[in-house]
């Protein structure tokens, strides 16, 4: 079974990094550089290069001073929301930047 | 039976046809393949121009604010409806309104009150909490979740899977044995709130269909009043049986309207893919696939029609029911498996959604009893007597 949450290592974000990633669907997150989880985010089928282009966009978009961990994931929707929806138990509220996709979101306790 | 459709019939299924092709098609252009949720703004306008042509809430009876629409016509709607890339599972993105739970029509005036009317008015979301990692198709004798009578109250302890919608359900049914003795008279159904502590929806359950989709639920202590009880006790397997025998004509319609669509694609595509010199269409080999796609669709179709006017005609129409669930499902898995192959590599792709409905339908032979379960519910309608 399946761990409800992502336990792959981080990873310094940068090009050199997104570049190894393998060109799959799947779900990432995106931690500050104290270790806080700023967004968890998913590359879908409308990707080009799938994790590997999404963890490049985000490399641009942030400079230095983030980490970054990725699962391969055929099912990346449920995926997504489940472990938006495990953070949420975890942390009483979604990360920052997930916040702001005002999406309808359940509740889970994953214990 | 009168194979015509109605006048009525065929502006109702043109009027929705076109509602498919001019405004959820091009939205899905801008989605992920996979999606089965639309922007808030475009649900809620799209929404408002289905109450617009007075076909929200489908499912609804006539007394309770439905638009009175019999089943055949409403059969002849959901093949329409899921003619678009997440129409399997999302037909039209719920914008018609939500399947409802049937058996809150069952339920007393205070439950209503709580429970029915304000999912009418799609302010409360249910889910259905029957099946157990004990097992889905037998669920009258599988139900392991206990409920034991303390007082006025109820204390339920157990598990349920493969249950959709309970993360962000306001309530769910749940099934749960009350007499040890008595197998599926030994069930009850109780109305329970998803915030009584004690309810837990531990993870979500990872499918080949991404969206739309299960859940695992715990139950530790449970306590739940006795005003709770949907029916009558130990009469919950009734109540469950209602919705197992009637949602089997929608299930069969949503199957046929993927592959519907399926077979309108392969039919035009053959005739614009060039091999060898001429078009795929001139191939005896690839003409056979169109045929048999027909000769599947039409067959599952007729079932599917001939089910919902009996239900209609008030006759017994569980033979039919399963039989069209049956048919239906697997021959959408076929006629979508065909099509993949007419369309070569670009099928197997998530630039179409064949590969999206070639996953979902697989489920479909599954969900809401499995073909070898149909089986047995004709055989035993045809022969006589009961499970063993």
């Amino acid at each position: 079974m399946m761990a409800v949450r992502m336990s792959k290592p981080w990873h310094a974000l940068s090009q050199e990094a997104a570049a190894a990633l393998p060109a799959q669907l799947g779900v990432y997150e995106i931690a500050d550089a104290n270790g806080k989880t700023v967004a968890i985010r998913y590359a879908g089928g409308r990707t080009l290069f799938g994790l590997r282009q999404k963890v490049s966009e985000e490399a641009e978009a942030r400079g230095p001073g983030f980490q970054f961990r990725v699962e391969v994931n055929q099912q990346y929707q449920s995926r997504w929301r489940e472990l938006l929806m495990a953070y949420q138990a975890d942390h009483n509220g979604l990360p920052a930047e997930n916040k702001q996709d005002n999406m309808p979101l359940g509740v889970i306790s994953p214990g | 039976m009168d194979l015509q459709l109605t006048e009525e019939q065929k502006l109702l299924v043109e009027q929705v046809r076109r509602f498919v092709a001019e405004e959820i098609v091009p939205l899905e252009a801008h989605l992920d393949p996979d999606a089965s949720e639309l922007e808030p703004a475009d649900r809620e306008r799209l929404v408002e121009k289905v109450r617009g042509m007075g076909l929200f809430g489908l499912d609804i009876p006539e007394e309770y604010g439905g638009p009175g629409v019999d089943l055949v016509t409403r059969t002849l709607l959901a093949i329409e409806m899921g003619q678009h890339r997440a129409g399997l599972y999302a037909p039209c993105y719920g914008v018609f309104g939500q399947m409802g739970l049937a058996q809150l029509y069952e339920a007393d005036e205070e439950q209503k009150e709580r429970y029915l009317f304000p999912v009418l008015r799609g302010e409360k979301r249910g889910c259905f909490a029957l099946s157990e990692p004990s097992g889905g198709s037998d669920p009258a004798r599988a139900i392991q979740t206990r409920a034991i009578q303390d007082g006025n109250h109820w204390v339920i302890n157990g598990a349920k899977m493969w249950i959709s919608g309970a993360d962000r359900a306001d309530f769910a049914l749940v099934f749960a044995r009350t007499d040890p003795n008595k197998g599926r008279n030994g069930v009850t159904c109780f109305l329970v709130d998803t915030d009584t502590p004690g309810f837990h929806v531990r993870r979500v359950v990872h499918t080949l269909r991404s969206t739309h989709y299960a859940t695992e639920l715990q139950f530790e202590d449970m306590r739940v009043p006795a005003t709770a009880i949907l029916g009558t006790v130990n009469g919950g397997f009734a109540i469950a049986n209602v919705r197992l025998t009637e949602q089997r004509v929608p299930y069969a319609a949503g199957c046929l309207s993927v592959a519907v669509k399926a077979q309108a694609m392969a039919v035009d595509y053959v005739q614009i893919r060039e091999t060898f010199g001429d078009k795929l269409a001139t191939r005896q080999t690839i003409q056979n696939m169109i045929v048999d796609n027909e000769i599947d669709l039409r067959t599952a179709r007729w079932i599917t029609l001939e089910a919902a006017a009996k239900a209609d005609r008030n006759e017994s129409f569980r033979t039919e029911a399963a039989m069209a669930k049956l048919l239906a499902s697997e021959a959408a898995g076929r006629v979508v498996d065909r099509v993949m192959q007419i369309h070569g590599g670009y099928g197997v792709t998530k630039d179409l959604p064949l590969e999206r409905w070639y996953r979902e339908l697989r489920i479909r032979r599954i969900g809401e009893g499995p073909s070898e379960v149909q089986r047995l519910i004709m055989a035993r309608d045809l022969i006589g007597g009961s499970f063993h």
